[in-house]
């Protein structure tokens, strides 16, 4: 039962990705990335991260995923006003290099299937509950979590700097 | 039980598509989903490794990606949005004003 349900959503989550570089239009790619998504969500829970299989359809499905359909509504691009993929030289380097990162890692991932932990330890029930990871948030990770509201800070400032709109006119293209 | 291969495998093949998407496409935006879909695969990784040492701390790291995550999906939209302002494409092959 376990493995069906792996094996579905992993089918689903690779499809969808494929899906998401062979669309043309990127409101269906945005579209396939929340379908991977939410399957890795189903994968996370099967791998008892409950908090983080939550995180992942609130934070990723809900409001990073929102952000990219807003600014494809945003931009509302021409159709066919380009072609989707780049110069054949460079889409089929691409395509190799893709295939030969997923045989490296995947000849890599082979030493973890013959090696004694291919069962895995059994995990007590509040292993990826919020209050164990809570815990550990604000205790061994306390540094690097308050870090990362700084960084949070810069990127609104950032944003702001970056997407406001100008008053003067730009100044001229032709400066080289 | 599944087997730690299995995940890793599929973390891989997700890494993979990832990384085509971003060397093969020409829409900005495709290719900044792309990468989401790159941390995605490494956020994969993180978990079943989490799992198979009983180690929760691999959900901090992944916590920790969510923000990264979020700042860069927002600091490369607004560029996004910035370069559409100036040349009106987002296609980058059109994008050479560093080329000199």
């Amino acid at each position: 039962m376990d493995l069906v349900v792996f094996w579905i959503a992993a089918g689903v989550a690779v499809a969808a990705a494929v899906n998401l570089i062979l669309q043309t239009k990127p409101i269906n790619s945005v579209l396939s990335l929340v379908v991977v998504l939410f399957a890795l969500a189903v994968l996370y829970l099967q791998l008892s991260a409950e908090f983080v299989a939550v995180l992942q359809i609130i934070i990723y499905a809900g409001a990073i995923m929102v952000l990219f359909l807003f600014v494809v509504m945003l931009l509302n691009l021409k159709k066919d006003e380009f072609s989707a993929y780049r110069k054949p030289l460079l889409r089929s380097f691409g395509v190799l290099l893709g295939g030969i990162l997923i045989i490296e890692i995947s000849l890599i991932c082979r030493a973890f299937a013959t090696s004694d932990a291919a069962e895995g330890p059994v995990v007590v029930g509040e292993f990826g509950s919020v209050g164990q990871i809570g815990r550990l948030l604000f205790e061994d990770y306390l540094l690097p979590f308050e870090l990362t509201s700084i960084l949070l800070l810069i990127a609104v400032a950032g944003v702001l700097i970056l997407a406001t709109k100008r008053t003067e006119p730009p100044p001229p293209e032709e400066h080289s | 039980m599944i087997p730690l291969s299995h995940y890793l495998l599929v973390s891989a093949v997700l890494f993979g598509l990832g990384t085509i998407g971003v060397v093969i496409s020409r829409n900005l935006i495709t290719i900044l989903m792309s990468v989401e879909l790159m941390l995605n695969a490494a956020n994969l990784a993180l978990i079943s490794f989490a799992r198979w040492h009983a180690d929760p701390g691999g959900h901090v790291f992944v916590f920790i990606i969510f923000v990264v995550a979020a700042a860069e999906a927002t600091v490369g939209l607004a560029l996004v949005i910035a370069i559409f302002r100036r040349k009106n494409t987002v296609d980058v092959d059109g994008l050479n004003i560093l080329k000199g």
